[in-house]
């Protein structure tokens, strides 16, 4: 009998303002212990939060992505609990109503051409700050508490339970991470915590209600949310299979051994005594503040994709793959600036081909590219005008990578690669190469097609690659009798 | 100099202007006063001579260099706008809830007994910046949890009418304080009338403004959606002058509300022709002492006599103040207080083996017996499965309440009644029945889940021991941001009444 999977995701991304969510301290990544924290963030006797509206900006631009509700008034509430790196022995979250209600991500799982369509519903974004850190190494028998991270604003990411394989979760994950890059609320980077995942699973055999879920903390990699969902799903009908029932909890991945242990069952879950926080208006949300952060937020990348797909004729799969992050189609949009839209495919192919190869060889972002999208398209424009050919395009490719000059002209200048248009004298090269390959020349009139190309290659190498191809073909086909 | 500690600010004020005597002599004559006195009362927990006459002095400096000479006595003043420092050289207490850099803040708990914040709360702060010198901390209920002030750390406080009674709480050290005159004023916190209550205990007229009209920033939270700051002081005007100086916008409090400075004096000279009291009969029921009661009606008579009229007014849900307030109150202080934990600062239990213990211990040892009730219920009535019946219910009363008075204040411009139902009782006659404790809040604790300002003003003396009459207390609620006229009401009638200028035998 066969198992479905149940997936739904918690993502919790750290939010890219300059202060704290209710204090004025920085919330920069990797300073001194507790040097960035305020009688705020240690929560000492008298001292109140009060709301960074940047947070509340970065929250209405993911609603906006996600084409989700924007609560007009959103309450804060207190989830109390008492752990060493909770300063105040509650953390102000938002429960019963979030700042942001709804939408979802269309996600494509899978690669390829092949790769199929799925949406993912929203069920809601919520702000919240980050706890402190406890630190176990270091301090023998004791615990050091590091309050830099405490108060770290958070926008909790939570999806309904539409997923139902970790190849989806990846996916789904990948295109929350890519989006929250996108509009700019979030670093994305993953190993210092700015985007961590919690994947509630669950197995139920087909057409029965959900089964009992079991929930994976702080995910930190997708290769990690791949592994540590497997490994949790067949865990889960191993179970099943052998009599035991679920029994709901929350477990963690230990990436060492690949597998998921259990940190704490139902039975001793928190009573969080969620109550509206007294030191916190309702967050009020106008209209008119939702329209001004609309009306600065970029083109989103589905919407970007569209117009690919139908102003410049890209193939679904080039204008996804274009769109994958706002650095990359920034990019692209720039190389089209100057080499028209009329080249919008070898340009789509340049940056998905060698620009993404050589970046990912040197494993460099976009960003650092050597070859600026200006330089790139120079080399375009003269593929286009035949002033090079596209094999020697790729050596001008590597020239401008290496630094060798300041644009493609010069390059094909300085190494006198201008192509060879003079009819006059390819026609000349075209009768040598003739009748220096005789055997060639019988082959092809006995009628093997193999052999005209052998003698294009071999005009092309006579050149040393500067002469039209096209011009070569047409002169040699002509000359043949073709 | 004796008759200047029964002086009201404005007669200091223009004492220090024309240096009749200086800020230095002033903090001296009070802290002796001190030294002699509060080893009877327990009123401040905290002094610091040094530290005052260091305030002092450059109080003194500020006056010769002229800030302070602009302020005439008896010209109007104009707020936070004027720029005389009227208050400049007069001393105050603060009471030990209110954080103060450098020194100590205890909250009258043993778990804050040596925690000294690396800031000044925004009153603090607000009324140094007046040039008001600090005489020290005062006692109170420990986090404010209490109407008798038997509930500290450091020691019952005494009522100077009678020592063997109590002085009312939580703000019981700073009524005690000034009652006795160990200083001309004091701040005081008021949750459910920590104030007015002990205002009224004292003979004092303590005044809570409209919730958001004096900062909560470095006041330490017991309720603080019901947490308010004030001045307790000899008489209205003065009160009207120091809320001048607290008062005010703060933006690192969320719920101060951004409006325009205030001139609380501005009204008091206004005569009261034509002022409609309402009566509230809910206010005028059993339960209420008849000495109480004898007081408060020959008060009214007074105000009739000043042109007032009085109507009677309903507040239908007042009786569910009391169990509304011990709902919500408890719930925002078991979260309030939960940053307690002996991991940052505070008491930490000597001995424990693991977090669970260093929690619990910490937390049962550093706390009294009145606080960990009020955690215990309301951490109850916000768990799962309680919280609708009780926070939303009394979250429901708390709006009910406050629609009462809307509809009250359509038929009248202030509201009146006995601040306490009976006068300061004996030390230890309540401190075994937590619900008869409770229930001398049942006045006052209504203006605070309504956000409305209460003063409470001395209006007579009522039963004590034959030889020690205790004062009694009329509460005039107003409307929203309403104090000026509340001030201008209760000074009206401490122009034609000398209760407010009566001393306890222990000052004399």
């Amino acid at each position: 009998m066969s198992w479905e999977v149940v997936i739904g995701l918690e993502t919790h991304a750290q939010l890219r303002t300059q202060a704290k969510i209710f204090s004025g301290s920085s919330i920069a990544f990797g300073a001194e212990p507790n040097a960035q924290a305020n009688a705020v963030d240690i929560a000492l006797p008298g001292v109140l939060p009060v709301l960074n509206r940047e947070a509340v900006v970065c929250a209405i631009k993911l609603g906006l992505a996600v084409g989700a509700q924007i609560a007009p008034r959103s309450i804060f509430a207190r989830k109390n609990y008492f752990y060493p790196d909770l300063p105040k022995g509650y953390q102000i979250s938002q429960f019963e109503i979030p700042v942001v209600m709804g939408g979802g991500l269309a996600i494509k799982v899978g690669a390829g051409n092949t790769a199929a369509d799925k949406y993912v519903r929203l069920t809601r974004a919520h702000l919240e700050e980050d706890a402190g850190k406890s630190l176990h190494e270091d301090f023998h028998g004791r615990t050091g508490i590091d309050l830099n991270r405490a108060g770290t604003p958070l926008l909790e990411i939570v999806t309904e339970p539409d997923m139902c394989s970790s190849t989806e979760a990846v996916a789904y994950a990948r295109t929350l991470h890519a989006l929250v890059q996108w509009i700019g609320i979030c670093d994305g980077n993953m190993q210092e915590g700015s985007f961590r995942c919690d994947a509630n699973v669950s197995v139920r055999r087909p057409g029965e209600p959900l089964g009992t879920r079991r929930e994976i903390k702080n995910l930190n990699s997708f290769r990690f949310m791949q592994q540590a969902i497997d490994f949790e799903v067949q865990w889960q009908i191993n179970e099943i299979e052998e009599g035991r029932a679920i029994r709901q909890a929350t477990v963690l991945f230990d990436p060492e051994t690949g597998e998921t242990r259990s940190m704490r069952s139902k039975e001793d879950a928190h009573d969080y005594r969620y109550f509206p926080d007294p030191d916190l208006l309702p967050l009020e949300i106008t209209p008119d503040w939702i329209a001004q952060i609309q009306s600065e937020l970029p083109e989103l990348p589905q919407a970007m994709k569209q117009r690919f797909e139908t102003e410049l004729g890209l193939s679904p799969y080039d204008a996804a793959t274009l769109t994958a992050s706002r650095e990359m189609a920034a990019y692209f949009e720039a190389v089209l600036d100057v080499a028209g839209k009329e080249n919008a495919k070898p340009a789509a192919n340049w940056v998905m081909g060698e620009l993404a190869a050589r970046l990912n060889k040197e494993d460099k972002e976009v960003p650092a590219a050597p070859v600026s999208a200006i330089q790139l398209a120079g080399i375009i424009r003269r593929v286009a005008d035949n002033t090079i050919s596209n094999k020697i395009a790729r050596d001008v490719f590597e020239a401008l990578w290496n630094g060798e000059a300041a644009d493609a002209d010069a390059v094909i200048e300085a190494r006198g690669w201008k192509q060879i248009t003079d009819t006059g004298a390819i026609d000349a090269l075209v009768d040598e190469v003739l009748a220096a390959n005789q055997k060639s020349v019988d082959e092809y009139r006995a009628g093997k097609e193999k052999a005209f190309n052998a003698l294009v290659g071999q005009a092309m190498k006579a050149t040393r690659g500067k002469a039209n191809p096209q011009q070569v073909t047409e002169l040699l086909k002509k000359k043949l009798g073709g | 100099m004796s008759d200047l500690i029964n002086s009201s600010l404005r007669e200091l004020s223009a004492a220090l202007a024309a240096k009749k005597i200086s800020a230095v002599e002033l903090a001296t004559l009070f802290l002796d006063r001190v030294e002699t006195l509060n080893p009877t009362l327990n009123a401040f927990i905290t002094t610091d001579r040094e530290k005052t006459l260091a305030q002092a002095r450059a109080a003194d400096e500020t006056r010769k260099l002229g800030a302070g000479s602009l302020c005439v006595p008896g010209t109007p003043l104009r707020g936070q706008a004027t720029a005389s420092l009227p208050l400049c050289g007069i001393p105050l207490a603060h009471k030990d809830i209110f954080c103060t850099q450098g020194w100590r803040t205890s909250c009258g708990s043993k778990m804050l007994e040596n925690f000294v914040a690396p800031y000044d709360a925004n009153v603090v702060e607000k009324l140094a910046a007046a040039g008001m010198v600090s005489l020290g901390k005062l006692n109170m209920d420990e986090f404010a949890m209490g109407s008798s002030n038997e509930a500290s750390f450091f020691g019952p406080v005494k009522n100077p009418w009678d020592t063997d009674r109590v002085p009312g709480g939580s703000s019981g050290g700073s009524a005690a304080a000034v009652a006795a005159r160990l200083t001309p004023a004091a701040t005081g916190t008021d949750t459910g009338g920590s104030i007015r209550q002990p205002a009224a205990m004292c003979g004092l007229t303590g005044i809570k403004p409209t919730y958001g009209v004096v900062s909560r920033y470095g006041m330490i939270a017991f309720a603080s959606s019901l947490d308010q700051g004030g001045p307790l002081a000899k008489s209205a005007e003065d009160c009207a002058l120091l809320l001048g100086a607290m008062a005010g916008f703060d933006a690192r409090d969320s719920t101060s509300l951004e409006r325009p400075a205030e001139d609380y004096s501005r009204d008091l000279s206004r005569p009261l022709d034509g002022l409609k009291i309402g009566l509230p009969k809910e206010f005028f029921g059993p339960g209420m002492d008849d000495d109480v009661r004898v007081a408060v009606e020959a008060a009214l008579t007074e105000y009739r006599k000043l042109g007032a009229t009085t109507v009677d007014v309903c507040l239908p849900n007042s009786g569910l103040s009391v169990p509304a307030y011990y709902v919500i109150a408890p719930a925002e202080a078991s979260s309030n207080l939960s940053r307690f934990d002996g991991v940052r600062y505070g008491y930490r239990a000597p001995d424990y083996d693991t977090l669970e213990e260093m929690y619990s211990r910490s937390r049962a040892q550093g706390f009294g017996s009145e606080v960990k009730r009020r955690i215990l219920m309301g951490t109850y009535v916000l768990s799962h499965g309680y919280y609708d019946a009780y926070y939303l219910q009394a979250q429901k009363i708390r709006r009910l309440i406050a629609a009462d008075f809307s509809a009250a204040f359509e038929q009248c411009d202030v509201i009146m009644g006995p601040t306490t139902p009976s006068v300061a009782f004996p030390i230890g006659s309540k401190s075994t029945d937590p619900v008869q404790m409770y229930l001398s809040d049942i006045y006052t604790v209504s203006a605070n889940l309504a956000g409305l300002p209460g003063i409470s003003v001395p209006c007579g003396f009522g039963a004590g021991q034959p030889d020690k009459p205790m004062p009694v207390g009329l509460q005039i609620i107003g409307k929203w941001f309403d104090e000026a006229r509340m001030l201008n009401v209760a000074h009206q009638y401490q122009q034609v009444t000398d209760w407010h200028t009566r001393m306890p035998e222990v000052t004399k």
